[in-house]
């Protein structure tokens, strides 16, 4: 096989920041023409390796060729000179500023006097957006446009700078079915053209409908390269999380689920929350911990979020021990007991500069206040029974939480929304990050609580985390449930089958109201 | 051998039909764009009726003239609040250009307008040059360097005991105090500047990078824009029109006026801003300033008219009026963001 020559290609690439490895010598090429996936799970290094191919970040090692050339680019704007244009999951455009305008800032048409010439400007800017099935006046702020008009506008001023290769982050995450083909349509005529895609997404049904070649990245580390038609589903799962195939049994004896008969202490029904979530329900009974499965961006942390309603939705119910709780707020939902862990607890959680004392009594202080002035000697008192209970590692319940290790800051974190005696716990990947003896004491605690009669929602990235510590597990793809594992059958292989599943492809044109999970077709998948 | 149950997701809604051009949409912009003229003609229409000297022929050139010289500094700051920013330098800066003409006066005309342009231009410049390279915010470059201009003023003036005075007879004061066609000189300035500024700003490249930095400065930095240079340029700008209206200010006055003027940096904000300008950038119009100012000045004229209410009442109905045009504004801009 005369394979062309490779357009870009990274070998040897590392890159660390403090404290991590963020990419640990990877290969990456691409050919020209070729429609490459790049694939994998939380802190895989793909966000990594595409700012490194687009010049936001310096490899620490390594070499970048570019069409044959060793190449350097110290700007991402440099990388666009050079013919590597990225489209991002944020459209990178100039909102209020008209469509033409935007697809021809800094090469506008100009008439002799220097001035630009708006009517030929108008006139090409048209044509040009027709070519991508985008038929709209391209007078008006670009800001009226659909997000999936607007990624064809960005997506149409890359390819008309003359790229040689076009980077696409997740380009369809909020495109309609009907937009999602026509991005094909043009993914496929880039091919002709022989320019590069890389296409990096989540979606298994997307990737195998318009790419080529896959590479799999596993906690920066390149696990996998090939053809995609010669990898399939199952496998490519597997990849990703890093699990091999056939792997039987649990690893822990957790509670039977025969156990959680009765009423569920929590029940969502139908959360629904358009390009994120579609029908979502499930249910946590008292001492149950639920698993949430899936890969990255099927909506895991959207259900937890919109549970905990901190994510609004369109439709859908939640309820607390039998009584309706008003999604959307998150006061509601925690004055019925729910209490959201969040995945990223830097940006969402702990406040570092504040004592952990204070971080822990931070959402229990109306409760522990009168007359909107603080019980010092109350905060005391559950502070230390919350460093006790959660063996939380702290010079004094005065030392700044920012001082702290990883897994005692996530400590604090669940102090802080165990202090506010919640009814259901949903914790968003609450190990990401910490180290392997600090995880298993979050581990172990999590188990502690769910005996207390907590219900637990667990969501992790690490599928062995997620199937020893669950009683049952739902698995979530492209932000539906599309099975629901207990008893023998919670397995990491089960788990990664379900994934794996093909899903009937969504009606791409007709205009029908979502099915209603009763009515949908159940169909079955055998196991082996 | 087990069964898993598999629920084929639900299909999403329909496809949202292309968002947009729907017509209340396309009112909010109208009302972004003409509200102020809109209210401006009202006004005055309101004024001619209840005040016979309003609609005179020298209430309204002294208006007309009176609103020159803020306009100017305006349309600098038009600029600069585009792509983002703010230049609060300008009262400070207007002042300095008309005490630097005054006293260049007594060198020849061409000094008396080229040494304000120079050392108010070189004021803007240092303004962009701070912004853009060292990433220091407009608010803070801009407050030193009024506070810095200001001194500049007092240090040439004795601390503002001594008053340059224009030649009676130079062709300096000229450009203050002659007609063309009935009406002022910094009149017809003024209306020349506009029509440049909106050439400029509608029809050039430069125009646009204002346009697209202000808008999204970091898309515009990947779109190849020189998001430094357009920062440099439009602060230097503002420098320059600030100086260029306080000679003829001082021009018109005879005099370069140590008092008058500061503080001017708010009232130019405020026409902007009532103009339709978005404070946070990346949308704005020329015409919108013009407006802004004349709308500040009939306000001040009709309070001028109702002999009985204090001139200081001016301010609060402008401040008043002011606020109710940044509600307006973020009432339609949430409007036309909710699609």
């Amino acid at each position: 096989m005369s394979a062309p020559a490779e357009v870009l290609a990274v070998r040897g690439l590392t890159k660390r920041f403090p404290g991590v490895l963020a990419l640990d010598d990877v290969t990456f090429t691409v050919r020209p023409g070729e429609v490459h996936a790049l694939v994998g799970e939380n802190g895989a290094g793909k966000s990594t390796l595409i700012k490194v191919l687009t010049g936001v970040y310096q490899p620490d090692q390594g070499e970048l060729r570019y069409r044959g050339e060793p190449a350097v680019f110290g700007t991402p704007l440099r990388a666009q000179q050079a013919g590597i244009s990225t489209i991002y999951q944020e459209v990178n455009l100039v909102p209020l500023m008209s469509v033409a305008r935007n697809l021809y800032l800094g090469r506008e048409p100009r008439t002799r006097l220097g001035l630009i010439d708006f009517g030929r400007m108008h006139r090409e800017a048209e044509r040009v957006l027709g070519d991508y099935g985008v038929r709209v006046d391209v007078r008006q702020p670009l800001r009226h446009l659909g997000v999936g008009a607007q990624q064809m506008v960005a997506l149409a001023r890359a390819v008309s700078v003359n790229a040689r290769v076009v980077i696409m982050d997740e380009p369809t995450s909020s495109l309609e079915p009907r937009e999602v083909e026509t991005l094909f349509g043009v993914i496929r005529r880039l091919r002709e053209q022989d320019i590069a895609v890389v296409y990096v997404s989540h979606r298994m049904e997307e990737l195998y409908a318009v790419c080529d070649t896959v590479t799999v990245l596993r906690d920066g580390r390149h696990v996998h390269t090939g053809p995609l038609a010669e990898t399939d589903r199952l496998t490519l799962v597997s990849l990703m999380l890093g699990r091999p195939l056939g792997e039987v049994g649990r690893q822990t004896t957790a509670t039977p689920a025969g156990d959680h008969d009765g009423e569920p202490v929590l029940h969502a029904e139908g959360l629904t929350r358009p390009h994120q979530l579609r029908d979502v329900s499930l249910r946590i009974h008292p001492g149950e911990v639920l698993g949430l499965g899936g890969l990255l961006g099927s909506g895991r942390s959207e259900t937890a979020k919109a549970i905990a309603g901190a994510l609004p939705v369109t439709g859908g119910s939640v309820t607390v021990a039998g009584i309706s709780v008003r999604t959307g707020s998150t006061p509601a939902a925690i004055r019925a007991g729910i209490s959201l862990l969040p995945e990223d607890r830097k940006a969402e959680g702990i406040v570092p500069g504040l004592s952990v004392r204070e971080n822990i009594a931070l959402a229990a202080l109306p409760r522990l206040s009168r007359f909107g002035l603080v019980h010092e000697a109350r905060v005391d008192a559950v502070v230390e029974t919350f460093m006790k209970r959660l063996r939380i590692k702290a010079s004094s319940p005065h030392q700044k939480v920012g001082e702290l290790s990883g897994g005692n800051q996530q400590k604090v974190l669940l102090a802080r929304w165990l202090a506010m005696h919640p009814k259901v716990l949903l914790l968003d990947d609450p190990t990401r990050g910490i180290d392997v003896g600090a995880k298993a004491e979050v581990q172990k605690l999590i188990d502690e609580l769910a005996e207390q009669g907590l219900g637990v929602l667990l969501i992790s990235s690490d599928v062995e985390e997620l199937i020893s510590g669950s009683d049952r597990v739902v698995v979530l793809k492209d932000g539906a449930v599309v099975a629901e594992l207990s008893g023998d059958d919670v397995t990491e292989d089960r788990l990664m089958r379900a994934i794996a599943a093909p899903t009937t492809a969504p009606d791409d044109t007709s205009p029908t109201i979502p099915t209603s999970p009763t009515s949908a077709e159940e169909a079955a998948v055998h196991g082996h | 051998m087990t069964v898993l149950k598999v629920r084929p997701p639900a299909v999403t809604p329909a496809a949202r039909t292309e968002a947009g051009t729907n017509r209340g949409e396309r009112l909010s912009a109208l009302a972004q764009q003409h509200g102020a003229l809109v209210a401006l003609v009202l006004l005055a229409a309101v004024a001619s009726l209840s005040f016979d000297s309003f609609a005179t022929g020298d209430n309204i050139e002294n208006m007309a003239l009176s609103s020159a010289f803020l306009a100017i500094v305006a349309l600098g700051m038009t600029f600069v609040i585009i792509t983002g920013g703010i230049d609060l330098s300008v009262g400070s800066v207007f002042v300095l250009g008309g005490v630097l003409a005054a006293w260049g006066s007594r060198h020849g005309t061409l000094v008396a307008l080229l040494l304000p342009l120079a050392g108010c231009g070189l004021i803007g410049l240092v303004n962009g040059v701070l912004i853009a390279r060292t990433r220091m915010a407009p608010f803070i470059v801009t407050l030193a360097s009024m506070l810095a201009a200001r001194g500049v003023m007092l240090n040439i003036t004795d601390e503002g005991a001594t008053t340059y005075l224009v030649d009676k007879n130079s062709l300096f004061i000229r450009l203050g105090q002659d007609e063309l066609l009935g009406i002022g000189i910094p009149v017809w300035i003024t209306v020349v500047l506009f029509v440049a500024g909106a050439v400029v700003l509608r029809r050039t490249r430069f125009g646009q990078h204002v346009y697209a930095v202000g808008g999204n400065e970091d898309a515009a930095a990947l779109m190849g824009a020189p998001v430094a240079r357009t920062k440099i340029i439009v602060y230097t700008l503002s420098g320059l029109l600030a100086g260029l209206a306080g000679a003829l200010n001082a021009a018109w006055l005879a005099s370069g006026v140590t008092i008058l003027g500061f503080g001017m940096e708010l009232d130019a904000i405020a026409a902007v801003v009532i103009g339709g300008t978005l404070l946070t950038g990346g949308l704005g119009f020329i015409s919108g300033s013009l407006v802004g100012v004349l709308l500040l000045k009939v306000i001040q004229n009709i309070i001028n008219q109702v002999g009985s209410l204090d001139s200081a009442y001016q301010q609060v109905v402008s401040g008043g009026f002011l606020v109710l045009v940044v509600i307006a504004q973020t009432w339609l801009g949430r409007r036309q963001q909710v699609i």
